[in-house]
């Protein structure tokens, strides 16, 4: 399909790109890759007066080494993350879960912040950045604000960035030594999405999970930590009863959607089985 | 890899790579949206939001006043010159058959269907204005579920035929009722072939030229010479005022034979306007427009001995029509009636069709073509035979299949294989697969309750193509013949073009042609040019489908070259001053037998059939010639298909792990082409059992209308093909040749969900019902029946792009 009109503008720093959206007002809204709001607006779904293309801000693209974090630009491309030796080295989760987004057209177009601020239950991106305590940074005219992952994603498809805001990178805590990590995607074919994701990182020592972070994708209208799995695993020994249990507790709290792809009762259950074969995965790396 | 064959060599048989792929690959050429003549005006079509409704108003009037507005038509607006959408194949005398306005007139009965349209100067301002065309709908009541839809009391599609029902059509050989009565063994099954969406890569695009009163209409159609035909019936407009061009076509796998009302109003706008319009469909508008295919329910009854041969089988079908009958609508599931039987030998057989009419998308040709639906139902219920009474699967088959010593051989359905060797397809076939080796590691599996289980399937299949012999098809009420055409012509330079009526649309036509045409004139394969496509060049032909295009455009080719050398000797003969008898013609020369040195080249002979100065007496100055090709049989591939899949049964996911093929399609013109159709086939055939469905809701709205509902497999999902032939001609064609366009379609269903099903029967299943999603195979393994995985699910509520907007 075609989509309705929409006032463009490609601001060249972000100064101008707050402006821009500043001005432009409540029905504007960033485009960088464009791979997820395109086909919105192609589909007559999303209907945005004016669109702020972020794409010739240079210094979006960029992933530096910040100390404890790595800070990824909010228009580094998937191809570029994963790819990336900083996060290889310091944000494996990040690493892994990209490398299933979608297929190689779009990672080489698609763009971290932006399937972070699309907020799709069903992306990859947001369960591995919440698992990771990641804090998003954003710009306006206001000033700057840094918003924890737990606090970014509030409903379907929606995320707390204000209209105006840009959000400029996503800050990312390093994990220190005796991490493994593990991105479990369950998806029927290669470019499908997620009908349940596990985003998982464990730190061993001594024969025993010390540390857990436990995230799911698209178990309802936001990506969600299992807490009850982190509590149960922190302190256990690696084991396959031990991960089998904390597996079990999955689903705790959750409230998956039905649609064509898998029923509530069958992504309860998978989740199960994924949480199981992530911390299995995770902790044998 | 492949390359041209060694000078002298032959062509035929040669893996050449194909001439057209450049230009098809990198999409420099023409497809139909690539040309935008002068002044181009752009349509876009207003679908209908409900499935069935009453149109009570209909006001296009804002819509014009748009900027960029051309003009812009409600259907009733074209009501007294846009006609009715033809349907060729009216398969009973009774058979209901409703009107079928190109645009909905006064009610809607599916999602998707036109009710207005308009013309603006660019897409965008025709999209835009859209949205001021104000239509108030009267809903009714939806017809969705063809059980529901034949019964007593149900809501009607068509209130004025008084039924759902368009028609029954029935075969019977045999006693059934004797085959039944006392039979050891009797199984009854009830399968469903899933609706699916056909998916050209290249999505349907018309732009129609106006010059006069005469008009050029190019298309991304399958059937040029059918539509121009079909478009001269339904508009008035009379044929020599019409040519019809398919330029490059991408592909269409049946979905572009049709005449679609998309192309009759882009005609109508033409000559209202007086200027070139266009139009080009999005993939979601396609995925509700575009005809359907499949959609069958199907109740089996099959009576065996305790040997397992098989004593009969009575075929019970409910065929979905969709909301209208279009081109060749009923005779679809009518072309599987018989394939029922497959490759074995049994006493009686009964075929019952009831198409039925729903608020649906009409459903029409899609590769196979009815053959598909009849293959899965019999190479499922061998499996479940073997497994009925122990026996291997590939042992039971043997039992009942037609030994290779009785060909030609009649089936119970009325029809005569020619030929065929299904012994040596399936020991080639097992070989390749290391049968006994995964028939180990299964057991194994089983033994150690793996939670990943192995299954194997088995498909040992045949079909009918090569359609059609025109005799056969009077006698099904098919609407015209099935012959092909082709002509030869010899320019003075001794350059061949070949034209043929066969309208190539991804299938390779211009290299094959090509092939066939060098080795019969003995002219290098750069010396010949392929034309096709459009009635202005290829007058004459009866266009691409049912796998027909070498078994019988290629035969007419085969002929026309035969008639130019016939007509070559006599003028070689005169120059030569032999007695035509005493020529030979090898390697595009004819020499004198005996006499070493004399002769005269093809190119020699053509020269001087164009300079005409020293011709015998009464001779035409010319060596073109024309063929006609009508068949006296169907062809019928065969082949052997094993595929072994894994199955998480902790998850229910199924991964392919093997697959082999071993086709027996005849003489092979070009090895290369027929892999690719086969790996094609193999990945289509595939979907069906895995991955595609068009769901509905209750309502009757399409929930599948873009590609992140509707699953489409990509390489990357697929296993690695083990692809081997065997090689028994046809008996039918001079080429010794069959077809192999659907074949790999229609083996591969049921090879993959009968391995499935193998994979679980420890778990006591013995059904999945397809496409066998992950969360199927995980219910069936709980124990649960039913056909649907998420019921009562809302499009795009689990994230992902979903089809979140309906039937927009």
């Amino acid at each position: 399909m075609i989509p309705a009109a929409f006032e463009y503008v490609r601001p060249a720093s972000v100064e101008e790109a707050v402006a821009a959206l500043a001005e432009a007002g409540e029905d504007a809204k960033a485009i960088a890759g464009g791979q997820s709001l395109m086909p919105l607006l192609r589909l007559r779904l999303a209907y945005p007066d004016a669109l702020v293309d972020l794409e010739r801000i240079g210094e979006l693209r960029e992933i530096r080494d910040d100390g404890d974090a790595l800070l990824i630009g909010a228009t580094a491309t998937h191809h570029q993350v994963m790819r990336d030796p900083l996060v290889r080295e310091h944000a494996p989760l990040i690493a892994a879960a990209t490398a299933t987004v979608a297929d190689p057209a779009v990672r080489h177009r698609g763009t971290f912040g932006g399937s972070l601020a699309h907020a799709d239950p069903a992306g990859d991106l947001p369960a591995a950045a919440l698992a990771l305590d990641a804090v998003v940074l954003a710009r306006s005219v206001r000033g700057e604000r840094r918003i924890p992952a737990a606090e970014f994603f509030v409903d379907w498809m929606t995320s707390t960035l204000e209209p105006d805001e840009v959000m400029t990178a996503v800050r990312i805590p390093k994990l220190g030594a005796g991490w493994g990590v593990h991105y479990e995607k369950f998806h029927r074919t290669a470019q499908a999405w997620a009908i349940v994701g596990v985003a998982c990182a464990v730190r061993r020592e001594r024969g025993a999970i010390e540390d857990a972070r436990v995230a799911l994708t698209n178990m309802g209208p936001v990506p969600v930590r299992a807490s009850a799995v982190e509590r149960f695993i922190e302190g256990r020994t690696v084991s396959e009863n031990s991960f089998r249990s904390a597996g079990e507790r999955a689903a705790e709290g959750t409230e998956p959607p039905t649609d064509l792809h898998g029923s509530s009762e069958y992504r309860t259950h998978l989740a199960t089985v994924l949480t199981t074969r992530a911390l299995t995965a995770a902790a044998t790396v | 890899m492949t390359a041209a064959p060694e000078a002298g060599a032959p062509e035929v048989g040669a893996p050449r790579r194909r001439s057209e792929d450049a230009r098809l690959v990198t999409g420099r050429t023409r497809w139909t949206d690539n040309m935008q003549p002068a002044g181009t005006l752009h349509v876009a079509f207003l679908r209908s939001p409900q499935a069935h409704a009453r149109i009570v108003r209909a006001d296009a009037e804002r819509a014009r006043e748009r900027p960029g507005v051309v003009a812009a038509f409600t259907g009733a607006d074209l009501a007294d010159e846009q006609g009715s959408l033809p349907c060729a194949w009216l398969v009973t005398d009774d058979i209901k058959h409703p009107d079928h306005p190109p645009m909905a007139v006064d009610e809607v009965r599916y999602a998707g269907e036109p009710v207005a349209c308009v013309v603006a100067r660019d897409r965008y301002a025709a999209f835009d204005a859209l949205e001021e065309i104000d239509v108030d709908y009267e809903p009714l009541a939806p017809v969705v579920d063809m059980d529901a839809a034949v019964e007593d009391g149900s809501p009607l599609v068509h209130e004025g035929l008084g039924t759902n029902k368009s028609y029954t059509w029935v075969f019977e050989n045999g006693d059934l009722d004797a085959a039944l009565r006392d039979a050891p063994v009797v199984l009854e099954r009830r399968y469903v072939q899933q609706r699916l969406i056909p998916t050209a890569m290249e999505p349907r695009s018309v732009l129609c030229v106006p010059e006069g009163d005469e008009f050029t209409l190019y298309s991304a159609t399958q059937i040029p010479h059918i539509l121009r035909l079909m478009l001269a019936t339904v508009t008035g407009i009379p044929e020599h005022r019409l040519r019809v061009v398919a330029p490059d076509v991408g592909g269409g796998f049946g979905s572009k034979l049709q005449v679609y009302g998309e192309e009759v109003i882009a005609l109508l706008l033409a000559r209202r306007l007086g200027r070139p319009v266009k139009w080009t469909e999005s993939r979601s508008e396609g995925n509700m427009a575009v005809h359907h295919g499949r959609d069958q329910i199907q109740r089996l009854t099959l009576a065996a001995d305790e040997d397992g041969r098989i004593r009969g089988l009575k075929v019970d079908l409910l065929a979905d029509m969709g909301a209208y009958l279009m081109l060749v609508t009923p005779g679809i599931p009518i072309l599987g009636a018989f394939m029922f039987n497959g490759i074995y030998k049994m006493d009686a057989y009964s075929f019952t069709c009831t198409g039925v009419f729903t608020t649906k998308t009409p459903t029409d040709a899609y590769r196979g073509a009815g053959r598909p639906e009849a293959t899965y139902a019999i190479e499922r219920l061998m499996d479940e035979l073997a497994a009925e009474l122990d026996l291997d699967p590939i042992e039971v088959r043997r039992r009942n299949w037609i030994a290779k010593e009785e060909f030609p051989y009649e089936t119970v359905a009325g029809l005569t294989y020619d030929s065929g060797n299904y012994e040596a397809a399936t020991e080639r076939a097992l070989a390749l697969f290391e049968y006994d080796k995964l028939r180990a590691e299964q057991a194994d599996r089983n033994e150690r309750r793996d939670p990943v289980r192995l299954g194997i399937g088995v498909s040992t299949f045949t079909e009918m193509c090569g359609i059609a012999p025109s005799r056969v098809l009077g006698s099904l009420s098919y609407g015209a013949g099935g012959w092909e055409h082709a002509s030869v012509r010899i320019l003075p330079s001794g350059k061949v073009e070949v034209v043929t009526g066969s309208s190539a649309h991804g299938q390779g036509h211009e290299t094959a042609w090509a092939q066939i045409a060098a080795d019969r004139l003995g002219v290098p394969f750069e010396d010949v040019r392929v034309l096709h496509g459009d009635t202005a060049i290829a007058p004459k032909g009866m266009d691409t489908y049912g796998s027909r295009s070498l078994a019988v455009g290629g035969v007419a080719l085969y002929a026309a070259c035969d008639k130019v050398v016939d007509k070559a000797r006599s003028i070689a003969a005169h120059l030569l001053e032999a007695a035509e008898q005493d020529l030979e013609f090898t390697g595009g020369r004819f020499g004198v037998r005996g006499v070493a040195g004399e002769g005269a080249t093809l190119q020699e002979v053509a020269l001087a059939a164009f300079a005409a100065h020293d011709l015998p007496d009464g001779l035409e100055p010319s060596l073109d010639s024309d063929a006609t090709f009508d068949p006296d049989n169907f062809s019928f591939p065969h082949g052997t298909h094993l595929c072994a899949a894994e199955v998480d049964t902790e998850t229910g996911m199924v991964r392919l792990r093997s697959y082999v093929a071993v086709d027996d399609v005849g003489k092979v013109v070009n090895p290369l082409i027929v892999e690719g159709q086969v790996h094609g086939g193999l990945a289509q055939g595939i979907a069906q059992a895995l991955y595609e469905e068009a769901v509905y809701d209750a309502e009757g709205n399409l929930t599948t209308t873009t590609m992140a509902d509707y699953l489409l497999p990509s390489a990357a999902d697929l296993p690695e093909f083990t692809t081997d032939r065997t090689e028994t001609p046809a008996t039918s064609n001079p080429l010794g040749v069959k077809g192999v366009g659907e074949a790999g379609t229609i083996a591969s269903t049921p090879a993959v969900v009968n391995a499935i099903v193998d994979a679980l029967r420890p778990f006591g299943v013995s059904d999945v019902p397809m496409p066998c999603t992950p969360e199927r195979v995980w219910r069936a393994l709980r124990g649960e029946r039913g056909e649907r995985g998420g019921e009562g699910a809302e499009p795009g509520a689990g994230g992902g792009l979903g089809s979140a907007g309906g039937a927009r």
